[in-house]
Formats: C-alpha cells, sequence, structure tokens
C-alpha cells in the first residue's frame, strides 16, 4: 500500500492531527471521513458545483480541489464554523425565512459563500449577487429564494 | 521517495526540492491535478506545494514590462491594480471557472497545464508573454509560444519551476471574448484576445479552443496593421473588420466535439475577432 | 372547512429541517457512516453492447482490504428487479445493454481498496454492434428477450378522417435530459444480526425499493427494512434501484456494515435520464382558429430497460395535444428499447415532451392563420366540463385560461443594460455581446398533466396519528426529497389538532404501510390527504373519550380549530389536553379509482385530476453568436390552494429553471450509446447566472376533495418552461429550432440544418 502521512489542519479554530493520511486525499475528503465535518458537501469532485465551499485563509475555495496535507498552515473555516454555538447567523436565519433551503444539498456551500458574498460588498446589485453565486450550483430551488434571502440580510444590516 | 507534501519558502529552495525529489510533483492551485487525483487519473507520490511560496505572489512593473508572479491567482488579475495594465487578462480571469475556482488557479497554473482551453493563455500569447523559469542549472526565460508545445505539453524540464510571466503593459486597447453555453463557470468553445499596442504600432491576435494550442493570426494581425491610421488609432475602412474575422477564422483549426462542431467554433471566431477589433480602433 | 384551509395557509412556516440544513448538520445519504462499515464499489460495462466471454476476479481479491468481491454467479436470489416488470439485472451474467451496466461489486475496508479492485477485475468482452437510433429499434435484433418495444400507445378519438381547413405539420425532438440532483447516490446497509438487513438510502419511495429489494436478497419482506436517508433532491431520478441491491447483497455476504457512493461520473450512469423524443405533429384548425384535430406520432428512447417507459408512453400520449379543447385525435406514443442508457422518470414524465410539440405547433399553427399565438391559446383553451382524447371529461378546475392570462400579465421587463460589463447580456461574463445584434424575443406555452398515478394502478397512503401528552407523532412513509412534506404535514396536523409539539417519524418501510413514491405530484395530495384525515380522526376520538370522562353528551361537542367545544360555548379544551391516555389512529387512503384505456382506442378515465401552468419567457439572443439569456419568466399556476405560499414559489422557480436548463443547455450527449458528457463540466445545468428572475402567479380554484383544496405542484413548472423559451427564442430570431436543448450552432446555421428525424403517421 501507499506510504501514509500525518499533518495538523486548522479547523474552524481547533487544531486537528491527521493521522495516516494518503498524500492524495482532498481536503473535502478529509474533513469529512476524518474529522466527521459532514457539513461540507460532495457532489462533484472537480469544483463545477461549489457545495463544498470552506474558507481557506479568508478566501472562498472548493475544498475538494485543496490537497488537504497541503493546506497545512492555513485556517480553514467551514459552515461548522459559522454557528459555532449554534446561533444562526443572520444569513442562515435569511436562507430558512426565505425558503431558500429545499433539498438542503447545496446548502451550506451556499451560505459560505454567501458569508463570503456579503464580507466583500456589503450591497450587491442583483447582477453581483448571480457572479458572485455562479459557482454554486442549486439543483432545487431555482436561485429565486435565495436571492431573496441575500437580500434580506443586506436590507437588514443597512437599516 | 518519502510521500510528503514540502513547503519551500523561496524559488530556490524549491528548486532544491524538486531536484532531490525526483518526481514530486508541483501543487500550485490544484484547480485541475485535484481532479485527476480525486477521479484516480493521477497519483502524487510527493507534492512540492507552492501554498507558502509567497515571493511567486507579487508583480513587478519595469518600465512596460509587468513580470507577473506565477503564483498569482486570476481572482486578484480580476480585481486588482492589475485590471488597469493588462486589461485583457482580467477580462479573461473573470471568466475562468467559478468564483472559487479563481480564488486557487493561479495564473503560472495555466501556463503550466497548458490546456486547449486555458482561458488565460489566448491573452498571453497575444501579448508574447516571456515564461521565466527556475532550474538546477539557473534560470532561463521562453517565450509562451515555445513554453507550451502542445496539448498539455511545455518544455519545462524536470526539476523545472515557472518563476514568473513576463508581458508588456498595455499601451492601447485591448479585449478578451469567450464563447460558452453558459453565463458563467464554462469551457469555452471560442475564446480569443486581441492586443492594440499603440507604441510598437502592432495588433494581436491570439484564439483558444480551435486548435491543439493556441494559435496566432499571423495574416489578420498584419491586415490590420496595415489598415490602422495609427495616429488617430482607428481604422477607417470598415471592410476590414469583417475581413479581420474572416482571416481569424481562417487561422482556426478547430474539431468537432460534445461540446460544439468545428464550423460553430470557426464562425465564432469570425464573431469574435470582429467585435473584439470593432472595440478596440 | 374554508376556515380550516385557512388556519392551514395562517400557519404556513418554515422549514422544520431549514436551521439544521443551513448549519450543515443535515446528514444526507453520503454523509452516512458507521465505525465497522465497509465501502463498496460497482464495476460498470464500458461498452453499450457485448457479450460477457469471462470474468476473472482472482486479482481484485488480493488487493490489501477486500473483503468481497462479487458476480452474478454470486447472486444470492433473483437476479433482476425493474419497478413496473423485472428486467433489469442486478449484476449482468452474459451480456451488458447498455454503458454502465454493472458487472462486478465489492467491498473494502476503503475505498481506495475497492477502486483498486475494480481495476484489478479483468473482464473479457465481446463487442457488439450496439442499437441506437430509437427509429430502428422495432426491426433489430431483440436487445432483451422481452423484445425492443416497451409500449405502443394509440389514442383514438372522433372523426379521424376529418380536415382542418388550415393544416401544419411539424417534426420535433427532445434531446435526454438528466435530474442531475446534487446529492450522489448513496446508501449504507446494516445487517440486523438476524439475517435481515436495514437499508438507509436517498429515495423517492422506500415502498416501492422494499417490494423489489426482498426478492433479489432472498429474504423475507419482514427481514428487510428500507429507510430514506437525506435525499439531495431527486427530480425522478430515485425511483428506480441505484446502490441499493448492491449495497445490501455485499452486506449481507460480509456481515458488516456497506456504504456506497457514486462519484458525479458514475451518477450519471447510476440513475435513470429522461426519455429522448422525437415526435411529428400535424395540427388542423378552422380559418377562424378553432382546432379540429391532431394527428401525433411520438417515439420515446427507453434505453436498455423498462424502468416506468410505459406510462411515460401513456403520459406522451395523453397529453400530447396539450390542454386545449380538440374534437378529434390521433395520437400514437411508442417506447422502444435501445441500447442507450435506461431512460425512466422525471419531472413531468412524458408530458414535458409532449409540451414542446404541441406547443412549438400552437405557434405554428398561428402563424399560419396570422394570429396572436396567445389569442390562439386562449381561444382553444381547455375548460372544467371539456373531453379529453380519452374520452375522459374534465371535471375539475382547468384554469389554462387564467393560467395563461396571469402569466401574460405582468409587465414585459425592460430592454437589454449592459449594466456590470456586459454581464446582463448574452454570453456573460464572456462579454461576447454587441448590443445592435442582440433581439430580443417573448414565448408562451401551457401545459398540462395528471397528478398522481394513472390508469387503474393502485395509487394509495396511509398516515398514522399518535396523540399523547400534548405531542402528536405523524408518521407517513413519505420519502422527503425537499419539496417539504415536513413542513405540509405538520402545518395540516396543526391546523387540525392545534397542537405545537409535531414529530413526524422516519419514512421507514418498518415502520407503516406505503405511502408510494414521492413522484407524480402526488405527495400532498394524497398524502397530505391522508395527514388531514388522520388527524380529523384522532381529534373525534379525543372528543369522544372526552364526553365519556365527563359524562357529555358527545352530540353536544364540537372540534374546532384545535379545541373541543361545547356547543353552549360553556366548554372550550384544548385536544391535546382533552384526553390523558394516548390515541392512535392509522387511516389508509386512496383517491377515486382510475380506469385502464382501451388498448386499441385510448379511451378511459384513466385521470384522478390535472395540472394546469402557462409561462411566458423573454429573451435576448446573440444572432450570430446563438448565445441566448433568458431575461424573465413569468408564470400563472393552478395551484387549487397554495397551503405554503413561500415553498410553492420555490417548487415553481425550482421546476422553471429545469425547464429553461432543457431548452437551452442540458443534454445527455450519447455517441453510439457511449455517454460523451458525464460531468458537471459538460452536463451543464443553470448557474445563478443563468436563471432570470421569475414572476409567479397563484391561479387558486380549490379542487373539491383535495386536502384544503390544495392541487399537487412539484411537475406542474417544469412542463411548459423549455417549450416557452424555445418559443421566445424563435420569436426573437424568426427561426424555426425544431429540437431542444437549443445549441448555439442551432441558431446560427439554422438555415442549413439537416431535416429532423421522427416516425410517419400511419
Amino acid at each position: 500500500m501507499d506510504e501514509q502521512i500525518s499533518f495538523t489542519l486548522n479547523v474552524n479554530g481547533h487544531k486537528h492531527e491527521i493521522q495516516s493520511a494518503w498524500l492524495g486525499e482532498s481536503l473535502l475528503f478529509v474533513l469529512r471521513e476524518r474529522l466527521n465535518l459532514w457539513g461540507t458537501k460532495n457532489a462533484c469532485e472537480q469544483g463545477e458545483c461549489g457545495s463544498c465551499s470552506v474558507l481557506i485563509d479568508g478566501r472562498l475555495c472548493c475544498s475538494c480541489l485543496e490537497m488537504a496535507a497541503a493546506a497545512v498552515g492555513t485556517d480553514i473555516l467551514t459552515i461548522e464554523g459559522l454557528a459555532p454555538n449554534g446561533d444562526l447567523s443572520d444569513i442562515q436565519e435569511a436562507f430558512v425565512e426565505e425558503g431558500g433551503v429545499q433539498c438542503g444539498f447545496c446548502t451550506p456551500g451556499m451560505v459560505v459563500a454567501v458569508h463570503d458574498l456579503l464580507e466583500a460588498n456589503p450591497s450587491p446589485s442583483s447582477l453581483e449577487i448571480r457572479e458572485a453565486l455562479s459557482g454554486n450550483l442549486c439543483r432545487c430551488t431555482g436561485y429565486g429564494r435565495i436571492e431573496a434571502a441575500v437580500r434580506r440580510v443586506v436590507e437588514a444590516r443597512h437599516g | 521517495m518519502t510521500a510528503a507534501v514540502l513547503m519551500p519558502a523561496s524559488v530556490d529552495e524549491a528548486v532544491d526540492m524538486l531536484n532531490s525529489s525526483p518526481g514530486a510533483r508541483i501543487l500550485a492551485g490544484g484547480t485541475d491535478y485535484m481532479v485527476e487525483v480525486n477521479y484516480g487519473h493521477a497519483k502524487p507520490k510527493s507534492v512540492v506545494s507552492l501554498r507558502a511560496l509567497d515571493a511567486l505572489r507579487v508583480w513587478r512593473r519595469d518600465g512596460d514590462t509587468l513580470e507577473l508572479g506565477s503564483g498569482i491567482r486570476f481572482a486578484d488579475i480580476q480585481t486588482s491594480e492589475l485590471a488597469k495594465l493588462v486589461p485583457a487578462l482580467a477580462q479573461a480571469a473573470r471568466t475562468i471557472g467559478s468564483p472559487q475556482i479563481r480564488n486557487a488557479a493561479t495564473i503560472g497554473g495555466n501556463v503550466a497545464t497548458a490546456s486547449p482551453a486555458g482561458d488565460g493563455l489566448p491573452v498571453l500569447f497575444a501579448m508574447e508573454a516571456v515564461v521565466n523559469v527556475a532550474g538546477v542549472h539557473g534560470r532561463r526565460a521562453l517565450p509562451i509560444n515555445e513554453f507550451i508545445t502542445g496539448v498539455k505539453r511545455t518544455a519545462l524540464g524536470p526539476g523545472e519551476l515557472i518563476v514568473s510571466i513576463s508581458v508588456p503593459v498595455a499601451s492601447g486597447p485591448q479585449e478578451f471574448l469567450k464563447v460558452g453555453r453558459r453565463n458563467a463557470m464554462v469551457i469555452a468553445l471560442a475564446n480569443l484576445a486581441l492586443i492594440v499596442d499603440g507604441d510598437r504600432r502592432k495588433v494581436a491576435c491570439a484564439l483558444g479552443s480551435v486548435g491543439p494550442t493556441i494559435i496566432r493570426c499571423d495574416e489578420a494581425e498584419g491586415l490590420v496593421a496595415r489598415k490602422v491610421n495609427w495616429d488617430r488609432m482607428r481604422l477607417d475602412d470598415p471592410q476590414v473588420y469583417q475581413d479581420f474575422g474572416e482571416l481569424c477564422a481562417n487561422s482556426a483549426r478547430p474539431i468537432n466535439d460534445h461540446r460544439a462542431t468545428a464550423d460553430y467554433r470557426r464562425h465564432a471566431i469570425a464573431v469574435l475577432a470582429s467585435r473584439a477589433l470593432m472595440r478596440t480602433l | 372547512m374554508a376556515d380550516l384551509a385557512d388556519k392551514v395557509v395562517a400557519g404556513a412556516r418554515t422549514r422544520p429541517d431549514g436551521k439544521v440544513k443551513v448549519t450543515g448538520g443535515f446528514a444526507v445519504s453520503s454523509d452516512l457512516h458507521m465505525e465497522d462499515m465497509l465501502w463498496g464499489a460497482t464495476l460498470r460495462s464500458p461498452h453499450a453492447s457485448a457479450r460477457i466471454v469471462s470474468i476473472d476476479v482472482s486479482k481484485a481479491e488480493l488487493v490489501p482490504g477486500i473483503v468481497a468481491v462479487m458476480t452474478s454467479k454470486d447472486l444470492p436470489a433473483k437476479p433482476t428487479y425493474g419497478l413496473l416488470h423485472a428486467d433489469q439485472p442486478v449484476l449482468a451474467s452474459d451480456v451488458v445493454r447498455f454503458e454502465g451496466d454493472p458487472v462486478a461489486i465489492v467491498a473494502g475496508e476503503n475505498l481506495e481498496a475497492c477502486r483498486r479492485a475494480l481495476r484489478a477485475i479483468e473482464v473479457i468482452y465481446e463487442v457488439l454492434d450496439p442499437v441506437t437510433d430509437p427509429e430502428l429499434a422495432e426491426i433489430s435484433p431483440p436487445v432483451h428477450p422481452d423484445g425492443n418495444l416497451f409500449r405502443r400507445v394509440v389514442i383514438t378519438s372522433g372523426d379521424p378522417e376529418i380536415q382542418g381547413e388550415i393544416i401544419v405539420e411539424g417534426v420535433y425532438e427532445v434531446g435526454m435530459q438528466d435530474q442531475a440532483f446534487l446529492g450522489p447516490e448513496s446508501g449504507l446497509a446494516v445487517p440486523d444480526g438476524k439475517g435481515g438487513i436495514d437499508l438507509y438510502v436517498a429515495t423517492q419511495g422506500p415502498h416501492q425499493d422494499h417490494r423489489q429489494l426482498a426478492p433479489c436478497l432472498g429474504l423475507e419482506p419482514e427481514a428487510v427494512r428500507v429507510q430514506v436517508a437525506g435525499v439531495g433532491g431527486a427530480f425522478g431520478g430515485r425511483e428506480d434501484f441505484s446502490v441499493h441491491p448492491h449495497a445490501c447483497i455485499l452486506a449481507l455476504k460480509t456481515n458488516r456494515p456497506v456504504k456506497m457512493s457514486y462519484l458525479r461520473n458514475e451518477s450519471f450512469v447510476g440513475h435513470l435520464h429522461r426519455h429522448p423524443a422525437r415526435m411529428r405533429f400535424r395540427h388542423h384548425a378552422t380559418r377562424a382558429g378553432d382546432l379540429v384535430k391532431v394527428e401525433a406520432q411520438i417515439l420515446l428512447d427507453g434505453g436498455a430497460y423498462a424502468s416506468t417507459s410505459a406510462f411515460v408512453a401513456s403520459n406522451a400520449a395523453r397529453f400530447a395535444c396539450g390542454p386545449y379543447k380538440v374534437p378529434n385525435a390521433h395520437v400514437v406514443a411508442t417506447c422502444v428499447r435501445t441500447n442507450n442508457h435506461p431512460c425512466g422518470a422525471m419531472r413531468g414524465f412524458g408530458a414535458v415532451q409532449a409540451c414542446f410539440g404541441h406547443e412549438s405547433q400552437m405557434d405554428k399553427l398561428a402563424a399560419a392563420l396570422d394570429m396572436d399565438p396567445l389569442q390562439l391559446r386562449l381561444r382553444n383553451a381547455m375548460q372544467t366540463g371539456d373531453r379529453l382524447p380519452t374520452g375522459q371529461v374534465v371535471h375539475v378546475p382547468a384554469p389554462v385560461r387564467e393560467c395563461l392570462e396571469a402569466a401574460a400579465a405582468f409587465p414585459l421587463p425592460p430592454t437589454a443594460v449592459d449594466n456590470q460589463d456586459g454581464y446582463g447580456l448574452p454570453g456573460g461574463a464572456g462579454r461576447t455581446a454587441d448590443p445592435s445584434r442582440v433581439r430580443r424575443g417573448v414565448g408562451f406555452a401551457v401545459g398540462f398533466k395528471n397528478i398522481a398515478y394513472a390508469e387503474g394502478y393502485n395509487d394509495d397512503t396511509r398516515a398514522r396519528c399518535l396523540l399523547h401528552q400534548g405531542r402528536a407523532t405523524i408518521t407517513c412513509a413519505v420519502a422527503e426529497l425537499g419539496q417539504g412534506f415536513v413542513t405540509i404535514s405538520r402545518q395540516i396536523a396543526k391546523a387540525i389538532l392545534g397542537v405545537d409539539e409535531i414529530d413526524l417519524a422516519p419514512a421507514s418501510t418498518g415502520l407503516i404501510g406505503s405511502a408510494g413514491s414521492s413522484a407524480a405530484s402526488r405527495q400532498t395530495y394524497m398524502s397530505g390527504a391522508a395527514v388531514e384525515r388522520v388527524c380529523h380522526e384522532v381529534a373525534a376520538r379525543a372528543k369522544q373519550s372526552f364526553a365519556q370522562q365527563h359524562s357529555i353528551d358527545p352530540e353536544s361537542l364540537l372540534v374546532d380549530g384545535g379545541f373541543i367545544v361545547s356547543k353552549d360555548g360553556s366548554i372550550r379544551i384544548p385536544i391535546a389536553h382533552a384526553c390523558p391516555e394516548p390515541i392512535e389512529v392509522e387511516v389508509y387512503h386512496m383517491h377515486p379509482p382510475t380506469a385502464p384505456m382501451d388498448e386499441r382506442t385510448g379511451q378511459g378515465d384513466t385521470d384522478v385530476s390535472w395540472l394546469f401552468g402557462a409561462q411566458r419567457a423573454v429573451v435576448d439572443v446573440d444572432l450570430d453568436l446563438g448565445l441566448v439569456r433568458v431575461v424573465q419568466i413569468t408564470t400563472g399556476q393552478d395551484v387549487g390552494r397554495a397551503l405554503n405560499p413561500v415553498s410553492v414559489v420555490g417548487q415553481i422557480e425550482g421546476g422553471i429553471s429545469q425547464g429553461m436548463g432543457l431548452a437551452v443547455m442540458e443534454e445527455v450527449i450519447s455517441v453510439n450509446g457511449l455517454v460523451k458528457n458525464p460531468s458537471f463540466t459538460d452536463y451543464l445545468i443553470p448557474t445563478f447566472a443563468d436563471m432570470p428572475p421569475v414572476e409567479v402567479s397563484f391561479i387558486e380554484e380549490p379542487e373539491a376533495g383535495a386536502p384544503f383544496g390544495a392541487k399537487g405542484v412539484g411537475e406542474t413548472p417544469s412542463l411548459a418552461s423549455t417549450a416557452a423559451v424555445a418559443a421566445a427564442i424563435r420569436a426573437a430570431t424568426g427561426l424555426d429550432l425544431p429540437r431542444v436543448p437549443i445549441r448555439p450552432e442551432d441558431i446560427v446555421f439554422a438555415a442549413s440544418a439537416k431535416p429532423l428525424s421522427a416516425p410517419q403517421f400511419t
């Protein structure tokens, strides 16, 4: 069998020792299968759906395209890290209230992407929302209620 | 070889690592390579990750030349000051994958992967970019059309690393256009970069996704260069737009595949070329 | 009754699983795991048609970490399965009939070991010429012992000889669409230690899985339990087996839990697709624009195995004439077997293909009549009391006119604006558009389809309600796919019983009988009705019990909105507290019976009810590049009663996006039976940047007999969206564009396009 490696990842503010991993394991795989952080979803494993979106050093990335062992030394934030105490963020709240959730598969990645969008652009136009979230596929909603959720947050934040 | 991810902190260290671990894979953004790994088509034995190599993420302007570190990500090209210095590259950056991909994928990776559909490549070919490579025997610089030798093939030798890509600062209008079946996150059916260099009185046009590698349109470029009123930076003869499009289309060597027919790709090039020229001159 | 419906609507709430879904805590089937589980994986045929000469698994068995390798000769019992007819092998034995037919399965300690083992299995194939042209299927050698014809449905009504003053004929084609749900096919099979098994799986119908599964495992039905795990979307693609028998067989063999989960490329062969269609229509009308007769020949490619093809063909035939008054009709729909990928259920189920045909024809007829396409539709719109080509009278609200008028009533969007550097124009971020070469087009389409199952198929459901200590527990085996049964069932229970604490038991075959599949827009209509009935029954029992306890004449008491009240007003007590003992009731619910169709004439009262929906699409088209931007879609949709308006809007927007996808980008491309684009890189579904704003108008004409008047809403938005977008593109370009998805080259090279092929009229 292949040689195995061990390394440490910093996920949601906590250090995690990863033992006996195979070198090619993606960050997505390690989050799910080794750290039991199942909120980051696996739909395509080729960077074409955004379901596995996480923030790495504050940058929105597809965790399926990150080699886990090469993410040593970065700060990784997953969906589980967005509402660590069980209190929903205003974005998460808005997704529920506006019907932005159906099957829920794309939801964690989409929520992470919306957090990233509103960090960078607090009052996005409709087209800016669409462009910024164009890497997150949703097959259930047709995106309408998700856009409504984003607008709700923007309006609430700006009073 | 020991399975490991090596994280060099300098270019020299990276070169040393590559040479002391033959067969080690260079990992930049990983957006192409990890797909192969995830689907079992590639299996890294050892990896030299460029993540910590901040030196590759800087750019420098030296007169009319811009040296872009190979580790600069497309998201940064899209939004930073670079967007003013090489606007066509910024336009191309905006069409690459998704925001997530652009946050990871690097310009060096785009060059090294050498995909016929690489969206950054037509711009680099039209700008006659130079690829600066470091190896154990020192550094060398190759024009991009010599660096990329075929479909996913380059002149990068064992133990070598792309350090930077040198391009001229825009001295005239630039355009990048891309045809895809979707408004976002889509592979190009055809793409095109047009660079007008007012200082050197030169027009350069390069085509992507319509051949095994990026194609320059010499004849079309020559036509425009002859017809431009360089003092006023405009074309007086409207027929040139159409002729330019047709000549560019003639240069294309597209194939039929599941994404589009060769005929469509060639036709699209004619349209893109005319439109790009209309926007620039 | 009306009051109670208002109460249900007023009690509309957000999804009870919303919080867990937005925080990443909701486990979909691919998240299932157990400490000692094995992984399973499938080896599939790389050929569309081949004879298996030999399979050698000896090297695979030696791969470290591999616990079991199985081929068809190791199957424990019945070697085939199928929803209607068991013609699909669990593992191929002598031949493979499509690219993806499973040949061997392995179980190992990790996924990597499984993948190595698959590579180590040596299969020698004798490759055969595949049958891939559906028009030749019936005269080709049989792909399967059952032959190459799944079903031919003929519907004849009125005078077959009659001719209209104006006749238009067209040939149309619909490419193969994929459900492209995001959650990969996954399941976890867990041996129960007593020889039985529990399967946790993403499915639309646990009981239909169970019915097929137990015989394949060689187990008594009670030894097999199927429980719906978190489902990441379905849209018809989880009606048939994916991992089900394989995971269970490996688990029984190894006596350990086995998880299977497909990568996306396997997903594209691991579930069935929407049937591609070739269609020929001939519409006859008077000069004034009244439809006289519709003739249609519809050919559907069912691929290698039967699945639900027979019913898809029937739907295509029954809805081929559209929601119009059509006095005379002759429709033939044929579904054949080929070596292409098998097709089965997808949202709209045969009616989507038919709608593209009949709506394309209505536009063509309008042009021939020099009439406004919307006016032609309104003029011929079906109404309650009209007779369908099957002879059945439409006895429910049929607001076709209202749907069309509502879609038309929304203001048209402003002309294209080149804001954000061209992003809003055709071509998006590629910045290809030249605004002077962009043309706008507007198109209408209207479609209809039945709710629930048809043709006498036994369509039933069950719900149980336990009321105890102020808490209601509803048990009903509805698969929650994201559609919101978890919301609507609680809304109904709350409105009737007045309780706030409502639990929904897992949807498991071990807990209750079948609720039928979450398909055919039927669960609110069917299981919603069952929940309504069971809650009423519980309330009645609570009243009875209260009367008994307090020695009151039960006739003096009423149940009113969660309370038991006395007619004189002196008593008012919450139902939840009316009875100290638990009350548990189970009801069986079936809709009014439907009838099979006459085999020769297609006549029969086949349907229980229908859904109607109209869309108006506005598009911008780059004439030179053939790129399309859908600018706006408006819709009038017959919902009966929108019990949870936010959910209904979500269903509509989602269904429209899938319909739009089929119009402009979605197609599984197959060459000689081999799929060329099994990935999200090349099977394109609409992104956020592709989906236009949607304006929704509910047409609310409550249907008597439906729970609180609510019809299903799952499929309606998908029916006419494709046709509407295609019509808009035709309007913008002036081109015929008889095939969807419309590719850029179809627009650019329309003049030199090869004519499409479809069966001739007989």
